[in-house]
């Protein structure tokens, strides 16, 4: 009944799946891994300490706002690894219940969160206005020279990340660099060397001013606060007769 | 709608500023104090709120309570709700943050909000702006008086919960900050029954990242665990905030000038500044001074007398002043003798076409070139904007561009007129926060203050 064109469109399909099924058993024989195994190796897992720091932090969430403790989740995973691979980002979203395309989003979005490995110490200078005029660009440039980077790149041994950023919080004690958490002001390329070579050798100088003044007061002497602070109490209203309860 | 002209007092030497109040806007609570002060200079040392402003004492419970800190507060919360609001209203408190609202009235807000779910309190502390560096001081030298500030606010305006937010740098302020926190619920200062009062109050502290969560409707969408970019206003924060729950979000140095003020009386605050501008400020001065640095001073203090007695002078002395941005990045500049008649509170540098913003000066001098200060400022709000409005996202392509242009002269004389006109574009857009604003205030200071350099540069361009 079939002519040999019929039989052979007949054919088509079972033919299609013989060649999908031979293209599939001669990938199963050339590669080891697939997803599923790749996800149990690579699976991101909290150490005990931190499983129990995330415990502690979860309850001060209810149940309804869990998505609020998303950034500081997000944050503990990144201290662990060093930086924030997806796998920690699915870890957290399963944590909280919420969709790991939402927790990735919000991770991308936020420039706290490195989704990229980088170097043990990142090496961020300020560049906005305040610091730009105290000379940040100077010393961007000997930064540069003397980690042999430029900026957004890591060194190829993963101990320096350069990356450029904007006001870091300290406008007064500028020009400002931060390395990972501390913050060092009022920087000369002296001061600088010293603090990059210090690092290289592995030893983390003291953060702060390194111009001898003790935080923000004016380098050449406080004008202000200059007594001692006057005791609890001090001009205290009369309560008693002061509005009602 | 009546407009109310308010005539300041002619004070010698200088041009009668006058200003308008409309109905609405920002008007000063009723019972608002006022004084006949007209010279406003130096405080004296007893007068300053922030003690501990260098970190030189003890910044934990003991230091804290030796300096006044924690004292009586049982008996501030026993005196209720309505009065602390009274004490705020009369003071004359304005937000410390940038906006200059009165406290009073934007308190009330919240406090006469009806809802079912609770409120919550949020306090401010993403200090993104360049030269603000304020908030950084309190919380790492001064944690406690947050902490009280956080508890009598919120105890006034309803809230059981508090959640600070801090920019995510500050993570060695911030661990100061958790620890003062720790030290308050050991001691039962908060909890189940703050001060042994019976009133239920806690606090968080949770990070956050990027400049644009310094707004206010960001900031609530980062602590939610969203991407923090803000929205329109309706619905306002006051009826649907964090997770739904009313709040407010107020700077850190607004809340932590709250318990000296209850402690010493509203009229020791209104008292101190002009009127409607009372207390006193925490001014950061950087850029090209001698000795940049942070100080607490009365508010109305001549602008010139701020940076010659405490910043050793503008470099190269006064006559070597080229622009001052005075309340941060996002304000428009004023120039030098603008600058040697200002006072720095809200009301006077508003009639001077600029803004107190959040105190934080920064100076030019003459010695660096203004075509590249104002290409740098530009360029941050490049990196900041969210990209949500178009005007403002097509601004921060549009005008990083031109100022490029004008720093090398590779310009056209009609590309001058070509910034005006696209900042005035931005102006009108309505965009959704005031990173717009921001953008037009650099992109119209660089035309008004330095429209010769740039015809110059592009003269010494064709030249060449």
């Amino acid at each position: 009944m079939f002519g040999l064109l019929e039989v052979g469109l007949l054919a088509l399909p079972r033919l299609c799946t013989l060649g999908r099924s031979l293209h599939i058993t001669s990938m199963r024989r050339r590669s080891k891994l697939d997803a599923c195994n790749m996800y149990d190796k690579m699976k991101f897992e909290f150490t005990k300490e931190n499983k129990a720091r995330v415990e502690s932090l979860l309850t001060w969430y209810p149940e309804a706002e869990r998505q609020g403790a998303l950034l500081p989740l997000l944050d503990i995973a990144q201290r662990q690894h060093g930086w924030l691979p997806i796998s920690a980002v699915v870890a957290v979203a399963e944590v909280l219940k919420i969709d790991p395309m939402q927790a990735y989003e919000t991770a991308k979005y936020y420039t706290m969160f490195h989704m990229k490995p980088r170097g043990m110490y990142v090496v961020a200078v300020c560049t906005s206005t305040p610091c730009f005029l105290r000379g940040s660009d100077d010393l961007l440039k000997a930064c540069s020279k003397m980690l042999r980077l430029e900026p957004g790149e890591t060194s190829k041994d993963m101990q320096f990340s350069l990356k450029v950023d904007c006001c870091l919080g300290a406008c007064v004690n500028g020009p400002v660099v931060t390395i990972n958490d501390d913050l060092y002001e009022d920087l000369t390329e002296v001061s600088l060397e010293s603090i990059l070579s210090d690092l290289k050798c592995g030893k983390v100088p003291p953060a702060g001013p390194y111009s001898g003044r003790c935080s923000s007061e004016p380098k050449d002497g406080a004008t202000t606060l200059l007594i001692d602070p006057p005791p609890a109490g001090y001009k205290m209203q009369d309560l008693d007769d002061s509005g009602e309860k | 709608m009546f407009r109310k002209i308010i005539e300041l007092n002619r004070l010698p030497g200088l041009t009668q500023w006058r200003r308008s109040f409309v109905a609405g806007k920002n008007d000063p609570p009723k019972s608002c104090l006022t004084n006949e002060k007209t010279t406003f200079g130096p405080l004296h040392d007893c007068d300053r709120v922030f003690q501990n402003l260098y970190g030189r004492h003890d910044w934990r419970l003991k230091g804290a309570c030796k300096r006044g800190d924690w004292y009586h507060t049982a008996v501030l919360l026993e005196k209720g709700s309505d009065w602390i609001m009274e004490q705020v209203c009369q003071s004359g408190l304005r937000g410390r943050g940038g906006g200059g609202f009165f406290c009073g009235n934007k308190w009330n807000f919240l406090r006469c909000a009806e809802s079912k779910q609770d409120k919550v309190l949020v306090m401010n502390c993403a200090e993104g702006e360049p030269g603000t560096c304020k908030d950084r001081e309190i919380i790492r030298h001064e944690p406690h008086k947050i902490i009280e500030g956080c508890l009598l606010a919120g105890f006034a305006m309803g809230c059981n919960r508090a959640i600070i937010y801090v920019r995510n740098r500050f993570y060695n302020e911030a661990c100061n900050l958790q620890f003062a926190l720790a030290e308050a619920y050991r001691y039962g200062l908060l909890g189940p029954s703050a001060c042994d009062t019976g009133i239920k109050f806690d606090i968080l502290v949770q990070r956050g990242d990027r400049y644009l969560c310094g707004e206010e409707t960001a900031l609530v969408k980062c602590l939610m665990g969203k991407i923090g970019r803000p929205r329109r206003r309706p619905p306002f924060l006051t009826e649907q905030g964090y997770f739904s729950h009313p709040c407010v979000v107020i700077n850190a140095e607004s809340i932590a000038v709250l318990p000296t003020i209850l402690r010493r009386g509203a009229s020791w605050w209104a008292d101190l500044g002009r009127s409607y501008n009372s207390g006193t400020k925490l001014f950061n001065i950087s850029g090209q001074v001698n000795s940049p640095c942070t100080v607490e001073e009365e508010m109305s203090m001549p602008m010139r007398d701020l940076i010659e007695k405490h910043a050793g002078g503008v470099r190269g002395g006064w006559d070597n002043l080229l622009a001052i941005f005075p309340g941060g990045l996002s304000t428009p500049l004023i120039n030098k003798q603008v600058a040697g008649e200002v006072l720095m509170d809200f009301e006077c540098l508003e009639a001077a076409g600029s803004s107190l913003g959040s105190g934080a000066l920064i100076v030019v001098n003459k010695q660096s070139d203004p075509l590249q200060v104002m290409l740098r400022s530009i360029q941050f709000y490049e990196k900041h904007t969210c990209k949500q409005c178009t005007y403002c996202r097509d601004g921060a392509i549009w005008l990083p561009e031109l100022f490029d242009r004008f720093v090398k002269g590779e310009a056209h004389p009609h590309e001058i007129d070509w910034t005006l006109a696209i900042g005035k574009k931005i102006k009108d857009s309505n965009p959704i926060c005031g990173l717009a604003q921001g953008q037009v205030n650099v992109a119209v200071s660089l035309v008004d203050n330095f429209r010769p350099y740039i015809e110059d540069r592009i003269l010494q361009f064709i030249k060449d």
